[in-house]
């Protein structure tokens, strides 16, 4: 969203603003070379309001008047981002979670005085109060920290899922839609297959090929939802590569290398971010569900489905246990939902 | 038309044995050590064997001939309809699917129908309604309900509908009573992303001109929605229909695993656990071939649906 606030202006008028303040890093190329021909980048943008994820956000009332250069232009810019966020309390919320989620991933000491594996005999299945937020397991260990160390887990895992997802399926979109012909064909064809084999069965057979472990799983999700990336990256690729800019850009001298890096990558990553924080979610639901199905880390290590699942058992005494935690993963995931949605409807 | 089906089916049956093929090659292709991996599902530890012993072993379950072989004739196999024989089980996998199909169909047809019956409700009601915050609820629902891992969803039904209210038996596989809650737990993520894609087609089906039209005659909204409407906003959703199906079948793996219900995603569940390959090679497939034969209906009827299909396909003949 930042990229396309500061980038925006420039497009509009692209003689005072120039090439000296580019924003962000990956935006820099991009902008300053489509501001050189000047009515091709803006036509660009406004052909496709639709499907343009980047273009149709800036509309931000008041950003148009001040100069980003200016003093207090920024500002000016900021207080209008602030305030459409607060007209979103939902959203705002959404993201905070995700940050408290993704800070108890890296720290889970930080939130807690406890140890995962301390184990209390005299505190066993005691329901949740103030001293154990989520109570405690059957062993007394406190659940609350036994779940932010599950994050641990569990976040890693969905984060190097996401990670193979995007990079082969971005690898795979970009190589068929720029190629074209007979390399298309035939990766879209690889796509096709993979699809027809559902993502949590793939996951299984890799699973089943590769033995259990956070790693494991998290590799088996990752190729699981890779396909619906090559298909989308490949979708943006064939929108990007038609519109004006990029026949510009060739008529320019510019190599097909140099066209892809600067104009198609930067500008067709928009659609391919809303489905990545979409499918995060995913990905959690995934690995949650394997390690559910104890397919995850060995214990006593627990992620956040093998604590869901080791939970079941005390279901009729301690619901607790098992309710309590999936409630959390339920919250992570309407979270990611939430924010890739509200980032689609601004898109359109 | 006649060179359309064929070329369909020909094409359906090249992803499914490509389906098959890439299964086999993650199967046998990626694991260390693919004996090890299938020896220990029968109990046997591979390190412990004499050289004598192990190669006796690696015969019994033709591990022994060279990878192409086992592929070919494996694949020779699943077009006869002979599936392999179970590592863990030492039973032949059609008779362990046979045995367990019986409740697996019964679950994943309700819970479909449900499915169907539940995602096209709430997404007519979703854009019938006028008042803004209800319309944003009911929008909002189907997010929700995809966000609720299938197993939560699970857990919390056990705990209200059988501990707290004690209605339904907690587990089980016999009896419509025991049905019930693997059905909703299915059929919640199922008819979330049926909504969804329902609601959109809709929106987009109610602001075409001819809706419009049937507007200025004086029709009311409500017959407006259903004569003119439904039939043509359910169209777009036919093509997640295959998606949708396949996700059933999914479900079924962690719904029958929270139900103890001994279906055939519980035997997946066990399958998995000891790494019985030909078992997983042979679910999976099935899966596969369910989703590839539900596509393959939806493209062949489609155009008997929607006659505009069928003139824009003779044109591109033509």
């Amino acid at each position: 969203m930042a990229l396309s606030v500061s980038t925006e202006p420039k497009n509009l008028q692209p003689t005072s603003a120039g090439p000296v303040d580019v924003g962000p890093p990956a935006a820099g190329p991009a902008a300053a070379t489509s501001a050189g021909p000047g009515g091709l980048g803006t036509t660009g943008g406004t052909e496709a309001p639709g499907t343009s994820g980047l273009a149709a956000i800036s509309a931000i009332p008041g950003e148009e008047l001040v100069d980003d250069t200016e003093p207090g232009g920024r500002r000016a810019g900021l207080v209008a981002s602030l305030r459409t966020l607060g007209s979103k309390p939902g959203f705002v919320l959404a993201v905070l979670f995700i940050v408290f989620v993704a800070v108890t991933a890296f720290a889970p000491g930080l939130f807690t005085s406890r140890g995962p594996f301390d184990t209390a005999p005299a505190d066993r299945l005691v329901s949740p109060s103030f001293d154990h937020l989520f109570g405690t397991d059957e062993i007394g260990r406190d659940l609350w920290t036994r779940m932010l160390y599950g994050s641990a887990l569990t976040i890693k895992a969905a984060l190097i899922a996401l990670a193979i997802a995007v990079i082969v399926g971005l690898a795979l979109g970009v190589l068929s839609g720029f190629c074209g012909g007979f390399v298309d064909a035939l990766l879209m064809r690889v796509v096709d297959v993979l699809l027809a084999i559902p993502a949590l069965l793939m996951a299984l057979a890799i699973v089943t090929a590769l033995g259990f472990g956070t790693v494991p799983v998290a590799i088996a999700v990752g190729v699981g939802i890779m396909p619906g990336f090559a298909r989308i990256t490949r979708a943006e690729v064939l929108r990007i590569k038609t519109l004006p800019y990029v026949e510009a850009s060739r008529a320019g001298g510019a190599s097909w290398l140099r066209v892809l890096l600067t104009h198609v990558l930067p500008n067709s990553w928009g659609p391919v971010a809303v489905l990545a924080v979409l499918d995060t979610g995913v990905a959690i639901i995934y690995i949650a569900s394997l390690s559910f199905l104890g397919f995850g880390a060995a214990p006593p290590a627990a992620e956040w489905g093998t604590l869901i699942s080791a939970g079941r058992n005390y279901l009729v005494t301690a619901p607790w246990v098992s309710l309590l935690p999936g409630l959390f993963v339920a919250a992570t995931v309407l979270s990611l939902n939430h924010i890739s949605k509200t980032l689609q409807e601004r898109g359109r | 038309m006649t060179r359309y089906i064929l070329g369909r089916f020909a094409q359906a049956l090249g992803v499914l044995w490509a389906a098959y093929t890439v299964t086999f090659v993650v199967l046998y292709l990626l694991p260390s050590d693919p004996v090890a991996l299938q020896l220990g599902a029968a109990g046997i530890e591979t390190d412990k064997l004499s050289p004598a012993e192990l190669h006796t072993a690696m015969a019994r379950y033709g591990l022994d001939r060279p990878i192409l072989e086992q592929y070919f004739s494996d694949l020779w196999g699943f077009l006869r309809g002979d599936l392999g024989e179970s590592i863990a089980k030492q039973e032949p996998v059609t008779a362990l699917l046979g045995e367990r199909l019986g409740p697996t169909l019964t679950l994943t047809v309700t819970a479909g129908v449900l499915a169907l019956l539940g995602g096209t409700a709430l997404a007519y009601l979703a854009s019938y309604v006028r008042w803004r915050p209800a319309r944003l609820f009911l929008t909002r629902l189907p997010s929700f309900g995809a966000s609720f891992p299938q197993f939560f969803i699970g857990l919390l039904l056990i705990q209200f509908l059988s501990f707290n209210l004690g209605l339904l038996p907690a587990t089980g596989t016999y009896g419509w009573k025991s049905l019930v809650m693997p059905a909703i737990t299915i059929a919640i993520l199922a008819a979330s992303q049926l909504a969804q894609v329902l609601m959109r087609s809709f929106d987009d089906t109610l602001s075409q001109p001819y809706v419009a039209t049937a507007r200025a005659k004086g029709l009311s909204r409500a017959a407006v929605q259903w004569h003119h409407g439904f039939r043509n906003a359910l169209l777009p959703a036919m093509t997640i229909l295959g998606i949708l199906v396949g996700l059933t079948v999914t479900s079924a793996i962690v719904a029958e695993t929270v139900f103890s219900r001994n279906g055939i995603g519980k035997l997946a569940q066990e399958s998995v656990l000891a790494q019985d390959v030909p078992v997983v090679l042979a679910i999976v497939t099935i899966a596969a071939a369910i989703f590839v034969f539900v596509n393959l209906v939806v493209d062949l009827l489609y155009p008997l649906l929607d006659p505009r299909i069928v003139h824009g396909q003779r044109k591109a003949v033509a």
